[in-house]
């Protein structure tokens, strides 16, 4: 029974399809899997008895001959998806024991594909973090330990902000996981576990019934094993939504028919801004690797410039936290989650939200409030959507000489529970090449491709155009191939 | 007080002379639609506290915001009818500020890029003239719930049924001058939107609320500074809050002081305002475009749509009278302010004397209802019914006098004109012949009379006049015994 769960989403669907296990028989091993990960505290909360009963319809279906696209594959949900009667805390203190009385957009349409959910997986306070330990539900390990002794015994982050979604994946106590990204919080934790993650293009899955972080920026993607899954799992995820108004109404392609035919002749960008003082060399010979990779493949590399790289990460911050400022207010102690007494409603709000927020998410609000406050919103916000709108047309720039951009993932590989915790900008440093993807409402993705000198996964990242995770996952597919990444993480299930 | 107010220019007079009141108002109009404007919930008024509340409007967690077409198609409709500019592209802001009645903590709102930009309103002035005055602009945004602090004396009571409710915010330019034009203002603007069917105009259930800045100067001189007074529901409270409010701002100023730019609270009871909060303590709202909605842009096409099947407007309607029916500008005026009334009058008008429906309109009828607090839909006299007492008057079956007797009973049992003055043999005589004999018996009974008139005295005309209507039962055709009196007189 094991060994269930070392098959890939496509494997396991292929087992179900062809009767080799029931959709029961995987569930149970993944809840087994689940419970003896448990040192990872990669789920907030465990849905077994959920599990078990999805997986029986699914097996009923599957009985009948009336399966689904993902009948059966037990996932992993973050936590910011709002799930029905299922606890949902984005990671806060503020919403313990809110159970919504509605599905997201997003898990409504896993479900509808015969999906079963495992439980709800840990993330950073509000999706607000690189390294998962800003939860109010404990810091997420890393199943990676490297080969520093040391490592064993103060553990490495998972990245963030969907750490939880990352280990499991990569521990194998979830077949896939969903995950969300703001500013790189699918394809960091990614890299920093070594597995499959993309960010679709902005409107491509609907962030109804997703907690907000920053509106314009949020968007759902797979966290998967390996590329062919996440083409599976984006499908279903993917659509318009008329309930999330910045949904786009675009046909959802079969995303697996870009996986065959090769990448000859595609046009791959290398950008000079992406070069960032203090990169380690093993981080720069990874990304040469992948260009040679991709050459080897038939396509063509092409040098690019995307000029207003560095001020992505600033407008980022400025764009992001005004964003949340606002959106974070609706939890005030009125109407849902936790409330602390006070002597009147001023009062109240302030105890609520000074206990119910940790110190990440308070200081992003303030950091918000600021930047749109009268005097400053000029200087702040409405320069960092002018910079926005040109770090947008540096890319539409770029994409008349090239089909698709790589760029390392992160700076560096994981790094320790405690470290960079000193200074919040060293922390924000790890977003420098994937917020600027988020900026632009661009598809990304991260996969594997190498091991660090301390042997820990490093990504790579390829950025693709509007709407064409086609591509991104077409050349995904030919880097996988080429880098040939099968190493596990030292601890797994 | 010792400021006094001259009718005839809209000034102040004070103690240094005279004071020009200036008022802009930004008038709340909840939008009639069936659903709130980012949400399916009902609109309903008088639902049970929080029964029309979506998981939208009650901002739970990953909740989003989806445009109510319906309700835009409203805003436009309204734009048009205050002769704006509609633009095509508009954009929803948020508007961030904590209580608990606004359940996200900010209300989507339209700041810098509004629905509807510049347009005008013509005000029917009680001399006839008409006076335009500007609309800055008109914007959508939601409604917040309802506070109840009086239900517990620990605790605040939430209805949130309010909450997400479309408003058109109606902002006018500070063109208005005295408190009676601020109350025709409003008053315009209801009947307008009752017109358009775009807003109830119901006051009293809050459908229309008004913030009113008010500020005095010496006329000719710069605009002073202004105090805005929030919430104001009623016509009455209005030309009560500019009054009281203008008085207090000169004894102020001609009391050595300074106003100081604030928002006021207008006080029912005592018919005063009070200071809410000052300039300093001025939330700060945070205006930036909604993330959740994309910027609104309306089809051209579209627009023009709705402009084709606007209704005929009160204005045009006025006109119409006036050419149509020879009312005066007044009278006009007066007749198309509710739309009942005027649908009323023109049903009653139709193919006969406009004038003479106008006058029993807005004479008996008005007269009878307002005895009776009652509106014109809830008139016993329908508008065919007081039709057919206006055919027996021009048709010279009844005389004036008769039909106000006739009017009393229709008023009463609800039976037809003809009905009444066949039952009571009130038709008029105009029998030459009846009439003839009629006078004939006055001028023999009263001789002398007859020598008098016949030596000069004209004014004796009169008294065989009333003779005759006397001993014909006050039946007799006016006009005719009239001219016969005057042949037999003749001799």
């Amino acid at each position: 029974m094991s060994s269930l769960i070392e098959l890939t989403l496509a494997q396991a669907l292929d087992g179900l399809k062809t009767k080799k296990f029931t959709a029961t028989e995987l569930t149970q091993a993944y809840i087994k899997a689940t419970e003896k990960c448990r040192s990872l505290n990669a789920y907030i909360v465990e849905t077994p008895e959920l599990a078990l009963k999805q997986a029986k319809e699914s097996d009923a279906r599957y009985a009948s001959g009336k399966a689904l696209p993902m009948d059966g594959l037990p996932l992993g949900i973050k936590d910011l998806f709002c799930t029905d009667n299922v606890q949902t805390t984005a990671g806060s203190n503020i919403l313990r024991g809110f159970k919504p009385q509605y599905e997201s957009t997003v898990t409504a349409q896993l479900f509808r594909d015969g999906a079963v959910m495992l439980g709800k997986l840990n993330l950073d306070e509000f999706a607000m973090g690189s390294a998962n330990i800003t939860s109010a539900y404990g810091n997420v390990i890393n199943p990676w330990s490297g080969s520093d002794p040391a490592n064993a015994v103060r553990k490495l982050v998972p990245g963030g902000s969907s750490g939880g979604s990352a280990a499991a994946v990569a521990a194998r106590c979830a077949i896939a996981a969903t995950g969300t990204d703001t500013g790189g919080s699918i394809r960091q934790p990614a890299a920093f576990t070594g597995i499959t993650g993309i960010k679709p293009t902005y409107g491509r899955c609907s962030r109804w019934g997703i907690v907000a972080y920053a509106s314009s920026l949020d968007q759902a993607g797979p966290m998967t094993r390996d590329v062919r899954d996440a083409a599976i799992m984006l499908k279903s995820m993917a659509g318009y939504d008329p309930k999330d108004s910045t949904s786009v109404n675009r046909p959802v392609p079969n995303y697996l028919d870009a996986l065959e035919g090769g990448i000859a002749g595609l046009r791959i960008g290398i950008p000079k801004e992406y070069r960032v003082d203090g990169m380690p060399a093993e981080v720069e010979t990874l990304w040469q690797q992948g260009i040679k990779m991709l050459q080897d493949a038939g396509a063509e590399i092409v040098d690019i410039s995307l000029p207003h790289t560095k001020y992505a990460l600033a407008t980022y911050y400025i764009v992001a936290t005004a964003e949340c400022s606002s959106n974070l207010a609706r939890y005030d102690g009125v109407r849902f989650g936790q409330r602390e007494a006070g002597k009147n409603l001023i009062e109240m709000y302030e105890t609520t939200r000074a206990k119910g927020f940790g110190a990440e998410v308070r200081r992003r609000i303030m950091l918000g409030t600021y930047v749109l406050s009268a005097g400053y919103y000029d200087a702040y916000y409405l320069k960092g959507q002018k910079v926005r709108n040109a770090i947008a047309r540096d890319f539409g720039q770029a994409f008349k000489q090239c089909d698709a951009i790589l760029t390392p993932t992160a700076p560096s590989d994981a790094f320790a529970i405690g470290e960079k915790q000193d200074d919040p900008i060293k922390m924000w440093l790890n977003d420098v090449f994937t917020v600027p993807v988020n900026l632009a409402g661009l598809p990304a993705m991260s996969l594997p491709v190498g091991l660090s000198a301390n042997k820990l996964p490093l990504g790579l990242q390829i950025i693709g155009r509007p709407f064409d995770e086609s591509t991104v996952l077409g050349i995904g597919a030919a880097l996988e191939a080429a880098a040939g990444f099968k190493a596990l993480p030292p601890f797994h299930a | 007080m010792t400021a006094n107010k001259n009718l005839q220019d809209n000034l102040i007079r004070g103690e240094t002379g005279d004071w020009e009141i200036v008022i802009g108002m930004e008038v709340h109009a909840q939008v009639l639609s069936e659903s709130k404007l980012f949400s399916s919930a009902a609109t309903a008024f008088g639902a049970e506290p929080n029964a029309q509340v979506s998981f939208v409007d009650a901002a739970m967690p990953g909740m989003l915001p989806v445009i109510n077409k319906k309700c835009v198609e409203q805003a436009v409709r309204t734009g048009l009818g205050i002769n704006a500019k509609i633009n095509l592209h508009s954009v929803f802001d948020r508007k961030n500020y904590f209580y608990a009645d606004l359940p996200s903590g900010y209300q989507i709102s339209q700041f810098k890029d509004p629905i509807v930009g510049k347009g005008q309103i013509e005000l029917d002035m009680p001399d006839g003239s008409t006076r335009t005055i500007g609309i800055t602009r008109l914007h959508l945004e939601q409604d917040a719930g309802k506070s109840m602090h009086d239900q517990s004396p620990t605790e605040s009571y939430i209805d949130l049924n309010r909450s997400g409710v479309a408003l058109m915010e109606i902002v006018s330019e500070p063109d208005l001058r005295s408190s009676e034009e601020a109350g025709l203002y409003l008053k315009k603007l209801r009947t307008i939107l009752r017109y358009l069917g775009t807003c109830d105009g119901n006051m009293d259930e809050g459908s229309m609320r008004a913030d009113v800045n008010v500020s005095v100067r010496k006329p000719g001189d710069p605009l002073g500074t202004r105090c805005e007074i929030k919430n104001v529901n009623s016509m009455r409270f209005v030309v009560q809050a500019v009054e009281y409010e203008a008085r207090r701002q000169i004894e102020i100023i001609e009391g050595g002081g300074v106003i100081k730019q604030e928002t006021r609270l207008f006080d029912n009871a005592k018919g005063e305002t009070r200071s809410m909060r000052s300039k300093e303590e001025a939330h700060d709202y945070r205006y930036f475009p909604d993330p959740d909605l994309l910027p609104l842009i309306l089809d051209e096409a579209w627009v023009n749509h709705i402009k084709a099947t606007l209704p005929e407007l009160p204005d045009d309607r006025k006109n119409r009278y006036i050419k149509d029916f020879g009312l005066t500008s007044y009278d006009a005026g007066v007749l198309v302010a509710e739309k009942d009334t005027a649908v009323y009058f023109e049903n009653a008008a139709k193919g006969r004397e406009g004038k003479l429906a106008a006058n029993w309109v807005m004479g008996e009828l008005f007269g009878a209802l307002n005895k009776e607090n009652k509106t014109i839909s809830e008139s016993p006299v329908s508008a065919d019914a007081l039709g057919g007492l206006l055919d027996l008057i021009m048709n010279g079956t009844i005389s004036g006098r008769t039909a106000k007797e006739v009017f009393e009973e229709m008023y009463a049992s609800g039976k037809p004109a003809a009905k009444i003055v066949e039952e009571k043999g009130l038709q008029q005589v105009s029998d030459v012949g009846e009439l003839e004999k009629a006078i004939d018996d006055v001028i023999a009974q009263n001789p002398d009379k007859v020598a008098e008139y016949r030596g000069g005295k004209d004014k004796l005309f009169g008294f065989f006049v009333g003779q005759v209507m006397k001993n014909t039962g006050g039946k007799a055709n006016p006009g005719v015994v009239n001219d016969l009196l005057k042949k037999k007189l003749a001799g």
